[in-house]
């Protein structure tokens, strides 16, 4: 995607000020393109009867209910809980899946204790310890959070410890020939050398945190969140009410990815030159 | 290439760090032990590791647990296929056309960021419960990792092969089987491994939503309602055991018969 995007960019840059308006627009008619053969699609569908309308609303129910429950507050209420026990469960995975992580990457011992914890319990589905959680930890927000962050801290985990066993060791060694200690080797040398793949590990489980929570949500009776929106509103045949939570869970993780990390990338290992975009 | 006295260094240092892992994963069992007897968590939240392998030994010797999981496999493998017969075909025909590409990848990208199991009550209401649902659940989980890779990877052939391959005379076809398929194999592999991880996690997710009577999903979600505790971690053995298996079994296995063998990858030296 961002090849296409550069290479856009490029033909753009190449034409004058007019011709770039021309092919912005080109552009844009080109990404709204499929979603409005697809909408079609879909309202006839949906207007032809084949299903039950109460199952397959047409296009403007959905962006009816959209509209109103963000006007009364319906919608913004769910997601900002879910976007809460996000960050909360996120959080924790990250401090404990970084630290064990570097700890394993720096320490034999430690990489003996953990690794064969790490690769018994990272490959089992994170949703498949759901109910052992909500045994133990009763239903409601505890069980959510702890276990999104139980989840997606293995893939923090790995990554972290692949970054600093894959820092290169010239690196390493010049450090120390130039006198470095260890805290500055570890500050100046290992924690920038290993940060594109700490990165990519937070990125990973950022992404599974939240396909976990959505599922957590439904299954922990939680009182608040999207996944419990969506699955309340099956009870009532509320389609609509599903696919506008949907479109919400589906904004906010195009924009978990596009901004916050990108972005996260864009300061820190792009600008130190350790990868190029 | 490797020399003996490094291969057997090798094997010294591999047999020691198996050793290790061996009195790791001893001493958390002990540990575990330990806590389980204590009498201060609760036996019905904590079960013996005794009371967990007798209950995966009882499941599997009456048949349920395989039963289970025969399901769930039927369900995962099946998911999976049908991700492939779709986005092999089509990601590369993203890759090699123009205008499939413009037509499909904003579609993708706003269909990628929605988890599978926002969709997984949507499905109930319109598939009902049972296989449809969690089998389609699978291939909307599968399609887009083995999708990006398998487009990602034709359009990562290196051009020059391609020249080369055009310039002696290889027609399209050929072209396409001697050269693209090969150039993408490790990227599709790569995005299969994926597909399947996600896949097998869909299934479980979605047995436990869109609970039918059968699969491990649901087994470990109906054992909460009874407090079977060694029932759920017996199963939880299963699905990581089955997991496992195939991660490394299948894709090991499939990794070696083609893009080793074509030399397109090499096994890393760890």
């Amino acid at each position: 995607m961002q090849d296409a995007a550069a290479i856009t960019a490029v033909s753009a840059a190449s034409g004058g000020a007019s011709s770039r308006a021309a092919e912005r627009l080109r552009n844009v008619a080109r990404n709204v393109f499929p979603f409005l053969v697809v909408g079609a699609i879909w309202e006839a569908v949906a207007w032809a009867g084949i299903f039950p309308q109460r199952l397959f609303p047409p296009i403007e129910t959905v962006a009816r209910t959209f509209v109103e429950l963000t006007l009364n507050g319906i919608l913004p209420l769910h997601a900002i809980e879910t976007l809460v026990r996000l960050s909360a469960g996120f959080a924790l995975a990250a401090i404990a899946g970084i630290v064990i992580g570097i700890a394993m990457g720096r320490s034999k011992r430690a990489e003996d204790i953990f690794l064969p914890l790490v690769s018994i319990f990272a490959p089992i589905p994170g949703l498949a310890y759901a109910p052992l959680f909500l045994l133990w930890f009763g239903l409601g927000n505890v069980s959510a959070v702890l276990l999104v962050a139980f989840v997606s801290m293995f893939a923090v985990i790995l990554n972290s410890w692949t970054g600093v066993k894959a820092v290169k060791q010239i690196w390493v060694r010049s450090a120390q020939a130039m006198g470095a200690d260890n805290k500055r080797l570890f500050r100046h040398v290992i924690l920038p050398g290993a940060l594109p793949y700490i990165l990519t590990g937070l990125r990973l489980g950022l992404a599974q945190a939240w396909r976990i929570l959505v599922a957590v949500e439904m299954l922990a009776a939680v009182p608040r969140g999207l996944g419990w929106m969506i699955f309340g509103a099956r009870e009532f045949l509320n389609t609509d009410v599903m696919l506008a939570g949907i479109a919400v869970i589906a904004i906010v993780g195009l924009v978990l990815e596009k901004f916050v990390f990108q972005k996260l990338e864009d300061y820190t290992v792009v600008r130190w030159g350790m990868m190029s975009l | 290439m490797t020399m003996p006295a490094s291969k057997l260094a090798d094997t010294t240092a591999r047999r020691d760090s198996i050793a290790r892992a061996t009195v790791t994963i001893l001493a958390a069992a002990a540990l575990y032990e330990i806590a389980a007897r204590s009498g201060h968590f609760a036996p019905a939240l904590l079960p013996t590791l005794e009371r967990i392998g007798r209950a995966l030994w009882t499941g599997l010797s009456d048949g349920t647990l395989i039963l289970h999981a025969a399901y769930t496999l039927y369900r995962v493998l099946f998911g999976f296929a049908l991700a492939v017969v779709v986005s092999l075909p089509l990601g590369i025909a993203m890759a090699r056309f123009q205008p499939v590409e413009n037509f499909f990848m904003p579609l993708i990208s706003a269909l990628m960021p929605i988890p599978s199991f926002a969709l997984v009550p949507l499905f109930m209401l319109w598939f009902g419960i049972g296989n449809t649902t969690t089998i389609l659940i699978v291939l909307y989980a599968a399609t887009f990792p083995m999708l990006f890779n398998t487009w990602s990877g034709v359009r990562a052939v290196n051009p020059i092969w391609l020249r080369a391959a055009g310039a002696m005379g290889a027609n399209e076809r050929r072209l396409f089987w001697k050269v693209i398929i090969p150039g993408a194999s490790p990227f599709i592999i790569a995005g299969a491994r994926q597909a399947f991880l996600r896949a097998w996690i869909a299934v479980v997710g979605a047995e436990m939503i869109a609970a039918s009577d059968w699969g491990l999903g649901w087994v470990i979600f109906d054992a909460k309602e009874f407090l079977n505790t060694d029932v759920m971690m017996a199963s939880l053995v299963v699905i990581g055991a089955l997991g496992f298996v195939f991660e490394r079994l299948m894709f090991g296995t499939l990794e070696r018969a083609t893009v080793l063998r074509w030399g397109m990858m090499h096994s890393a030296k760890s």
